[in-house]
């Protein structure tokens, strides 16, 4: 490529920009008005919400219009996300669809699943969780045990077992997972990808408490779930190789967005020139943390830029993706422990005031380095895969 | 947006690594290590290939070119931890008399002699301007001209350029030999002045922003050195009837480096970028590529002396040069503490979330 190396955003890109920060103005709640999606009601609101954007077509704006996008590029999807956090609007309850089935969908759905998958997940109207994790099956995935058998009879599929810590699994209408199709060969193969309803007959849904005491996640239970054909997403007993294509978005480009950081970065700043003016020598003591915590942000969003750089030049992101995931959830750990420092014996206060996001926020943080994949299971990927070592 | 580099741009790249493959290696370091004074080859080879004269006007016999194009190369003489003044020369020295060189004092006169020299000759220059009078400054031992600051007893400040035969410099060791320090005798002349005043802080302080990212670049150079060194003893080195490099702590050792070094990239790449633009928030893009190369550059120094166990604690084994440099620039221009204190300021004080960019 001849084209100079320049940082700026193109007119027309900053257009987008503009449009987009317009609309947000006018339409966004105010910051955390809406009550948390991991409650019944407060998931409710947040479908509203997408589906106030979808009629406006904010929803999914790097979409095929046919869709409901905008059919706008990976860069006015990271100028779309900056605005979106700078208007602190709320959090995506459609994420697991949108940014990783999605994505999965483009790549190996037919047409038909595109077209009958696609809009209402757009609209928020069907929400998905991930079914991946089951009781015996963490980091070692390929372990899972949960099975699907063919039946001429039903005319698809036969779905049993057991999955669990199913983010948003407790109100969500749809689930994707991985069912074990063919259990005589090697782990990796005999893997099938299904799109399940979980209003059908024989789903058990067990919401389950999390660490901040909100049904955040579920578990899930089959028992002879009969599953259409149609509803296999890429070929039967390659459900591994989707799989991965789905853990990538969740580690690489699409889940996490700089601007997610980069605005609680900004925040943190304001934190602590609040806290300056309250008690300068203590919050001082964090002043390297605080920077240390803006300049991961920073170099996160600079990273991905160079990543998305590559991406439309044809290039792809392969165990690249690792690294990133253990760079966005420990930058988000910094930045909510700073903040809480900052915070000292406020820090614990729980509930309403506006520092309350911070506490939420490290909450939320904590379960970074172990959802997408530990990083432990990450680092293992980064010193096999990108420096050679070998496995074992 | 488009954060990539140009392919002539890998090219040039590719060219200088080729060539310091063959006239820089460990071989040559430990030749210098022996007697730093001798002059190799290699810096006219790079002179050459039109990489010390990189900066300086294409009239003065250089490619007129900026930082984006210069960091690649630095990396590269990171990577073999080359012992010429690059950085000094061609990223500090000739856009400092560039900028300052259109005054009228005596050595203002002698600016457009030096840059030639640079460019046709490969003169080389150490600059210690964020030195306080009396501390040491790379490179000064054996240069053919050294830029220093001082304050004016009215407060202004200075900018002076020592050429070698003006100036008495008193060698410093250094854990690095071929670093060079040493101690320029010297006290501020009319005739060594080259700017001063509010042109010359504002030529100061860039030259402090542009060092932040060269040295970035070095240190990005010296980490993947560092870091492939190791992965390729840990491939190797049995314990245990099996690679070291299979045992899971030595993995998480290597892994996690490699991770700070593949983020701290983009700041050096992006940092050069903003200073060549000139973009408002350019000193703080500087402070957090230093402060990210330094944390990647010492990392991958502690990571890489401990996977190599005893070996590497010898003076037999390479690592210790790669080592010895890291350390040396980890410090040099600002350590990582000292930027984030700077940025932080610059945060409390101005914009604090990403701008956007159209009238950057
Ligand atoms: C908030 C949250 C949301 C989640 N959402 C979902 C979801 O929507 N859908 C879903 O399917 N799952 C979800 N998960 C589950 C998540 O994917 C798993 O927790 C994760 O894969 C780890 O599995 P595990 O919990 O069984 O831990 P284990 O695999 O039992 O690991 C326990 C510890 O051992 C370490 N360990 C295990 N194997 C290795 C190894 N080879 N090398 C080094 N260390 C190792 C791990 O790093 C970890 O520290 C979620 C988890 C959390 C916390």
């Amino acid at each position: 490529m001849d084209q100079p190396l320049d940082l700026r955003f193109t007119d027309a890109e900053e257009a987008f920009r503009a449009e987009a920060r317009r609309w947000l103005a006018s339409h966004a709640p105010p910051p955390r008005a809406l009550p948390s999606l991991d409650t019944a009601e407060g998931f409710e609101a947040h479908r509203s919400w997408e589906r106030e954007m979808a009629a406006d077509r904010w929803s999914v704006v790097s979409w095929p219009e046919e869709y409901g996008g905008r059919g706008v590029g990976l860069l006015e999807w990271l100028v779309f996300e900056e605005e979106y956090w700078r208007a602190e609007a709320p959090l995506r309850v459609s994420q697991n669809g949108i940014f990783l089935l999605a994505p999965t969908l483009f790549e190996f759905g037919t047409a038909e699943q595109r077209a009958r998958f696609l809009p209402p997940m757009a609209t928020g109207d069907e929400i998905w969780c991930q079914g991946w994790s089951e009781p015996d099956a963490g980091s070692d995935l390929a372990g899972i045990r949960s099975r699907a058998r063919r039946s001429d009879a039903e005319g698809g599929w036969v779905l049993t077992g057991q999955k669990t810590w199913a983010s948003r699994g407790a109100f969500a209408e749809w689930c994707f997972g991985l069912f074990r199709t063919d259990p005589d060969a090697e782990r990796h193969r005999g893997l099938t990808y299904f799109l399940v309803d979980l209003a059908s007959p024989g789903v058990t849904v067990r919401p389950i408490p999390q660490l901040d005491g909100e049904t955040g996640f579920a578990e899930l239970f089959f028992e002879e779930v009969v599953v259409p054909d149609a509803q296999v997403l890429g070929e039967v007993d390659r459900g591994w190789n989707v799989a991965m294509a789905t853990a990538g978005s969740e580690r690489g480009l699409s889940l996490r967005s700089p601007a997610r950081y980069t605005e609680a970065a900004g925040r943190l700043v304001d934190l602590y020139q609040h806290g300056l003016a309250r008690d300068p020598e203590r919050t001082r003591r964090s002043a390297d943390a605080v920077a240390q915590a803006w300049m991961d942000a920073e170099a996160y969003r600079l990273h991905t830029l160079w990543t998305a750089t590559r991406v439309l030049e044809g290039g792809s992101v392969g165990a690249e993706a690792s690294a990133n995931k253990i760079h966005w959830s420990e930058t988000d750990l910094a930045i909510h422990r700073a903040a809480l420092a900052v915070l000292g014996p406020e820090a614990e206060v729980h509930g309403g005031g506006v520092d309350a996001p911070w506490l939420d926020g490290f909450l939320f943080a904590l379960a970074g380095p172990i959802y997408a994949g530990t990083n432990e299971v990450q680092r293992n990927v980064v010193a096999e895969r990108l420096l050679g070592l070998p496995r074992g | 947006m488009h954060f990539a580099f140009t392919d002539q741009q890998l090219g040039f790249r590719d060219a200088v690594r080729q060539l310091l493959a063959k006239e820089c290696t460990t071989a040559d370091l430990r030749t210098a290590y022996e007697d730093p004074s001798a002059r190799p080859a290699r810096w006219h080879s790079l002179a050459g290939l039109g990489v010390v004269g990189l900066t300086a006007p294409e009239a003065a016999g250089g490619l007129g070119l900026g930082l984006v194009d210069l960091v690649l190369l630095l990396e590269e003489a990171g990577r073999v931890a080359l012992p010429e003044p690059l950085t000094d020369t061609t990223a500090l020295a000739v856009p400092l008399l560039v900028e300052l060189g259109a005054g009228t004092t005596p050595a203002a006169g002698r600016v457009g002699a030096w840059i030639e020299a640079v460019a046709r000759g490969g003169l080389a220059a150490a600059v210690g301007t964020d030195r306080a009078p009396g501390d040491a400054v790379a490179g000064a031992d054996g240069a053919d001209l050294v830029v220093l600051a001082s304050v004016a007893a009215d407060g202004t400040p200075e900018v002076h350029v020592l050429d070698a035969g003006a100036v008495a410099v008193e060698p410093v060791p250094s854990l690095d030999p071929t670093r060079r320090l040493g101690r320029p005798v010297w006290s501020p002349t009319s005739d060594t002045l080259l700017g001063s005043g509010p042109e010359a802080a504002t030529a100061l302080s860039r030259t402090a922003d542009r060092a932040a990212v060269a040295v970035g670049a070095e240190l990005l150079g010296l980490a993947e050195a560092l870091l492939g060194r190791a992965a390729a003893y840990a491939k190797e080195r049995q314990q245990f009837g099996r690679p070291i490099g299979s045992f899971q702590a030595v993995k998480h050792l290597l892994a996690g480096a490699q991770v700070r070094l593949e983020f701290a990239r983009p700041c050096v790449y992006g940092a050069a970028w903003a200073l060549d633009v000139g973009t408002p928030d350019s000193s703080r893009a500087a402070s957090v590529a230093k402060a990210y190369a330094s944390e990647a550059g010492l990392e991958a120094a502690r990571v890489a002396l401990q996977v190599h166990g005893a070996i590497g604690y010898t003076w037999e084994c390479d690592v210790h040069l790669f080592l010895k440099r890291t350390w040396a620039l980890a410090e040099a221009w600002g350590s990582a503490a000292d930027h984030r204190a700077r940025l932080l300021d610059s945060l409390l004080a101005g914009p604090r979330r990403p701008q956007g960019s159209a009238t950057a």
